[in-house]
């Protein structure tokens, strides 16, 4: 461990406990709505804070003009890759900004193990954890990126023998690890880098698709452990607190994700081990479903008493949002009780297709979480499903071999009809059948989200 | 500071980490999880203090890397969450142009 922290003076170390403050406040801020936008302000107050501080803390600061610049550059790469990203794509870019995070612990304890030389057996063990950690985070979450960014299959990718292969890998990697610690060499530092890197590319490339915002959300957590394990490293404490707090919040996060999908975080993360994600009803193609044109839509729509629309990642996609909302509010100015049901993971994470619809302006009281709707759907005349599948999917209740089985859905198989707006007969993000579209009180509304709604619309005003 | 008033800390830290996030609603999952993400890019400070004491060009060159890094992860970080939260700011107008057309 380094001298900095003993030799950092007071007013220092009291911003850092500031600093250390206003994190946890900024955690407990966005654990609420209401209080969501104070927490960011705070955390990003104390991260501010935070690195000013420490260039007057009185380090040495060599290179600083350097230091400035890259600081800069990377300020700014965040900033316009946070401002243009569209919010569809969000996921993906909160991968990417976890995974460079990760990344650069991984490099932080690289330097300073080749700085400060090695003798501590904490240093070590912990540069070792810091390494393997953020590398581990980094590569794998350039991996989800690719996934979500569809620049690569969403689905499971299973490499033959990938199983051993993997925990070849991870043995050779604690091997190595452990190796560091007892007997330290610097190519031994470089080897372990490579290692985790591969690991890190092994462990996600077979989680299936609806599982990946489990993933980023654990990955995120070990960034957080990585970023502590690294405050450790270099003796500083604002570091080891807010990496811890991040390691363990996330933990408790990902694993009310996994809860919300209805699976063990376990199996999310080894399920495509076992290979068991074969798709089930692969024959089902060919079967004759009931298509509809928007007129027939609009007249179901248009005389029915209570509706329920079902959003999914195929409305944000067509960015049909707005047009969605019209039909609602012409619908609930016709006298029809109108509601959106939305899936705890609607979209591409939990709590997504909230932020899509509200960047939409749809009222908030209008949506309606999945226990608070699913008793409702069998008094329901029409279910308006949008670009969703795999959360009304009843193979998650009835077919054990589906990779969803298990996971909560919506129940629209209880109402009286149900429409689904789709783009084809492609299967869902998790690349299954399902069996509602053959259903005889299933009708199917082929075409681009918006332009299909659009129609709806305009029919649905001569109704 | 002693490794064990280092441990204490840790300890303590994974209490309060756990105890903050025990009840949030699925709502705010997303948010939440980018806040945090944003929190751990103070991993750039770390950067700053390898560069700054980087003691041949390789050791500067990884540790400037690491700086750019760390530094796109704490302002991105931040600014995607705010504009995530934005989203949920009340929004009077349409409830109002309801209440008319009603």
């Amino acid at each position: 461990m380094s001298e900095a922290a003993v030799s950092d003076p007071l007013w220092v170390q009291l911003a850092y406990l500031v600093a250390a403050i206003l994190f946890i406040l900024a955690l407990k801020g966005l654990s609420s709505p209401k209080t969501a936008r104070q927490g960011v302000l705070a955390g990003a107050v104390g991260a501010l804070l935070a690195v000013v501080v420490l260039f007057f803390s009185g380090i040495e600061l060599k290179n600083l003009a350097l230091i400035l610049i890259f600081l800069a550059v990377g300020s700014i790469v965040g900033l316009v890759a946070a401002r243009r990203v569209k919010m569809t794509a969000m996921p993906q870019l909160v991968a990417l900004f976890n995974g460079v995070g990760g990344g650069a612990a991984a490099l932080i304890a690289v330097v300073e193990y080749f700085e400060v030389g090695s003798s501590d057996l904490l240093f070590l063990i912990f540069t070792v954890a810091t390494v393997i950690i953020g590398s581990v985070a980094f590569t794998g979450s350039i991996v989800t990126f690719l996934k979500l960014q569809e620049l690569m299959t969403s689905r499971p990718v299973v490499i033959p023998a990938g199983r051993w292969v993997t925990i070849l890998v991870a043995v050779a990697t604690i091997v190595v690890g452990v190796w560091l610690v007892v007997d330290p060499q610097d190519w031994l530092l470089v080897a372990l880098l490579i290692l985790s890197s591969i690991f890190g590319v092994l462990f996600v490339l077979p989680v299936g698709g609806a599982d990946v915002p489990i993933v980023i959300s654990l990955l995120n957590a070990m960034t957080g452990l990585a970023v502590a394990a690294s405050g450790y490293v270099l003796g500083n404490l604002l570091l080891l607190i807010a990496g811890t707090l991040v390691g363990a919040s996330g933990t408790v996060l990902t694993n009310m994700m996994a809860k919300a999908m209805g699976r063990p975080l376990t199996s999310t993360l080894f399920g495509a081990f076992n290979g068991s994600t074969a798709g089930s009803t692969a024959a089902g193609s060919d079967r004759p479903v009931r298509s509809a044109t928007p007129n027939d839509v609009a007249i179901m729509l248009g005389y029915a008493n209570k509706v329920i629309l079902v959003p999914g990642y195929g409305l944000a996609v067509a960015q049909a949002q707005s047009t969605l909302r019209e039909l609602a509010d012409l619908l609930t100015e016709k006298g029809i009780e109108v509601d959106y049901a939305i899936h705890p993971v609607a979209g591409r994470m939990p709590g997504h297709m909230n932020v899509l619809l509200a960047e939409a302006s749809v009222p908030y009281e209008q949506l309606k979480e999945m226990d608070e709707i699913n008793p409702e759907f069998s008094s329901t005349d029409v279910v308006l499903v949008v670009g969703a599948n795999d959360v009304v999917n009843p193979a998650a209740r009835t077919d054990k071999t589906a990779p969803i089985y298990g996971m909560p859905i919506l129940n629209v198989d209880a109402a009286q009809q149900v429409v689904f707006l789709k783009r084809s007969m492609r299967p869902g993000f998790a690349g299954i059948e399902n069996e509602i579209l053959f259903d005889p009180k299933t009708s199917l509304l082929f075409g681009d989200a918006k332009e299909t709604l659009t129609k709806v619309v305009a029919s649905l005003k001569t109704v | 500071m002693d490794g064990i008033a280092l441990l204490t800390i840790f300890i303590l830290s994974i209490f309060v980490g756990f105890e903050v996030v025990s009840k949030v609603s699925a709502v705010l999952h997303t948010p939440l999880m980018s806040g945090a993400n944003a929190i751990h890019g103070v991993v750039v400070m770390g950067a700053i203090i390898v560069a700054g004491k980087a003691q041949n060009n390789v050791e500067l060159a990884i540790a400037l890397i690491a700086v750019l890094l760390g530094a796109i992860n704490l302002v991105g970080g931040f600014v995607v969450t705010d504009r995530m939260l934005e989203m949920f700011k009340p929004k009077k107008a349409p409830a109002a142009k309801e209440g008319g057309a009603a």
